[in-house]
């Protein structure tokens, strides 16, 4: 079944769907560990996440670790013969356990071409937001790579009959420190950049940031903009667990993971992607994502089940459009959308970004402007500080110009350790904390 | 050097935190530049949080900055060291492969007649294991590496300890 198919299904019957990250260079120990996440009690799909020398497409790299036993941090599709591949996920996807491939590339043909000979049809990513970030591939040779990739995954899908599932990753950039505006526009973006390339199962990712209310705002806003640029598409939100620092006690980390459940289920959406209780610390053992699994799916169901009941906060506004983040993301699609031309979409990208329209904070790609900067305010809400080229003069607030220390760095950056932290440690003596957020650090969810 | 960084596609994150409050600016006015440190990652290390906050870092202690950004391919560093000459190169990783990547990019730049004198730091999260072992710290030195921070909160203050250091020197030399 196709995987966003089967997100759908899950969603029908009212249960939240929960992924790790997770990839292991041996063949057997990824297929346990894909193993272990079925058996997980939730409602889970598989990941295989791969090493990040097959991410730059450094391919010498991967075989020479893998002669030498040095090891990978993840698995490498593409060295591997594709039936080491279709053994490791074999029966998986007939038996309800659909696999996605998850990789970070800006330039993933040979992902795409290594995945889909697998049998595989379901990954993610995009041409801005696995290009700025994390590398330095100019943008435009990131679009072009991503739209034959693209072309290559619908070729394949009219061939043999699956329609392959892209999942955006742009509700990311950097993880942290972007305005949720922006995340919402470059996730919504990505999404018709897909669509547009024939892709027709679709997910829009936004990563938990500072301040849930915010995030709500964002995410209903996310699901207006794709209504509306995305009306014969099927496609869902997926939650991404916050991305940044993330907190060291195994309480905080929970906390913060449980705010992340609590924040997909509110906002309606269908998939959550976990973030284990030892993040801040080490690569996660199979059993670190199996628990944290389990416990957002416990904290989802907790939460859906307070939301049907009497002491159910009042419901928001099912329209997303009346929001401060909506007006922005609005804005933001508007002008990029406003510059499609004969380069389509991918074009349109490209000259945004030229142009300064999206500029991502504190990102250090050659092809960002890095005019813009941003900042969280005494609420602890992520905004802008400096817009740069950013058109949304009148539109959002910004704050006059004051030199961004690297203890002011720091301190944004550690923003979230540091509440979560504080909370499981001093059980939140100096600070309003929810009775739900009490009750799970003293382990028994509401 | 490891400063704030973030989890990505494809590990996990980490962070190692100054123990003591990161030094003010020295100064309120303008302060002369100390030389050209060059701020970079490796070829397969795709964080950049690191390399953001160790510019700002550095440039707060008075030196100017060339941050070469994140996956930086070896000739690249190479190339861009020759091009400016700078005081120092600091390398920062935080994926797992800085132990074997650092030390194959350490040959290089000792085996190079125009670095083999350059100053070169490395920091961050180095090995995949967790922890540097006493025994990778040793052999990152021993090839060539001036200093290595491993991912303990000490690292930083250290690490600017060393610049200071280091900026005393050139304003001698400058004299």
């Amino acid at each position: 079944m196709n995987f966003g198919d089967h997100v759908r299904e899950v969603h029908a019957r009212g249960a939240l769907v929960v992924q790790p990250r997770m990839g292991m260079a041996d063949p057997a120990l990824m297929r346990a560990g894909l193993e272990a996440v079925e058996r997980a009690d939730a409602d889970t799909v598989g990941t295989i996440t791969l090493d990040s020398y097959t991410r730059t497409g450094d391919l010498e790299s991967v075989r020479a670790a893998l002669r030498d036993g040095v090891g990978l941090n993840g698995y490498p599709i593409v060295t591997y013969p594709a039936a080491v591949t279709r053994g490791v996920v074999a029966g998986l996807a007939e038996r309800g356990f659909p696999v996605q491939v998850r990789h970070g590339s800006a330039r993933p043909l040979h992902i795409f071409g290594a995945l889909l000979d697998a049998g595989l049809h379901a990954t993610e990513g995009g041409p801005v937001s696995y290009c700025l970030p994390y590398g330095r591939t100019p943008l435009d040779e990131s679009v072009r790579n991503w739209e034959a990739s693209c072309e290559l995954a619908a070729e394949y899908a009219a061939e043999r009959g699956v329609r392959p599932h892209l999942e955006t990753f742009g509700g990311c950039m950097l993880g942290q420190l972007c305005p949720p505006s922006q995340l919402v526009a470059i996730s919504v973006l990505e999404a018709v950049f897909f669509h547009g390339l024939g892709i027709r199962s679709l997910s829009l990712s936004y990563a938990q940031q500072t301040d849930a209310e915010q995030d709500a705002e964002a995410i209903r806003a996310l699901r207006a903009l794709a209504g509306q640029l995305l009306p014969d598409a099927d496609w869902h939100v997926v939650v991404y667990a916050y991305m940044g620092v993330y907190p060291r006690t195994v309480a905080g980390a929970n906390a913060l993971l449980a705010a992340a459940a609590r924040l997909a289920v509110d906002t309606g959406s269908e998939r959550l992607i976990v973030k284990t209780s030892v993040e801040s610390s080490r690569i996660p053992t199979v059993q670190h994502n199996v628990d944290a699994l389990e416990y957002a799916a416990a904290v989802a169901r907790d939460r859906r089940r307070q939301l049907a009941g009497p002491d159910a906060p009042p419901a928001a506004p099912a329209d997303g459009t009346d929001s401060q983040v909506y007006r922005e993301a609005a804005a933001l699609v508007a002008a990029v959308l406003d510059g499609v031309g004969s380069g389509g979409v991918g074009g349109a990208l490209v000259g945004a970004f030229k142009r300064g329209l999206l500029d991502v904070p504190y990102c250090l790609h050659p092809d960002n402007a890095g005019r813009s900067r941003s900042y969280l305010d005494e609420a602890g809400r992520l905004c802008w500080a400096e817009l740069g080229g950013v058109p949304l003069q009148g539109i959002a607030p910004v704050r006059p110009g004051r030199r961004i220390t690297s203890g002011d760095l720091t301190k944004a950056l550690c923003h979230v350790q540091d509440r979560f932290d504080a909370v499981a440690l001093d059980r939140g003596a100096d600070r309003p904390v929810g009775a739900a957020e009490h009750e799970i650090l003293e382990g028994k969810p509401a | 050097m490891s400063g704030p960084t973030n989890g990505t596609a494809g590990g996990a994150g980490t962070v190692a935190r100054p123990a003591a409050p990161l030094p003010a600016q020295r100064s309120a006015g303008p302060v002369p530049p100390r030389g050209t440190v060059v701020v970079s990652s490796m070829a397969s290390d795709a964080h950049t949080w690191n390399l953001v906050f160790l510019q700002l870092l550095i440039e707060e202690l008075g030196f100017e900055v060339v941050n070469l950004g994140a996956t930086v391919p070896d000739e690249m560093l190479l190339a861009e060291c020759r091009e400016r000459g700078p005081a120092l190169l600091v390398l920062s990783s935080v994926n797992g492969h800085g132990y074997h990547e650092g030390l194959r990019v350490i040959r290089r730049l000792r085996a190079d007649a125009d670095l083999a004198g350059l100053p070169v730091l490395i920091g961050g999260k180095l090995g995949i294991t967790g922890g540097e072992s006493a025994e990778h710290i040793e052999e990152l030195l021993g090839a060539g590496f001036d200093a290595v921070f491993d991912d303990r909160p000490e690292g930083i203050a250290a690490f600017t300890g060393l610049l200071g250091r280091l900026s005393e020197r050139q304003a001698h030399e400058l004299r």
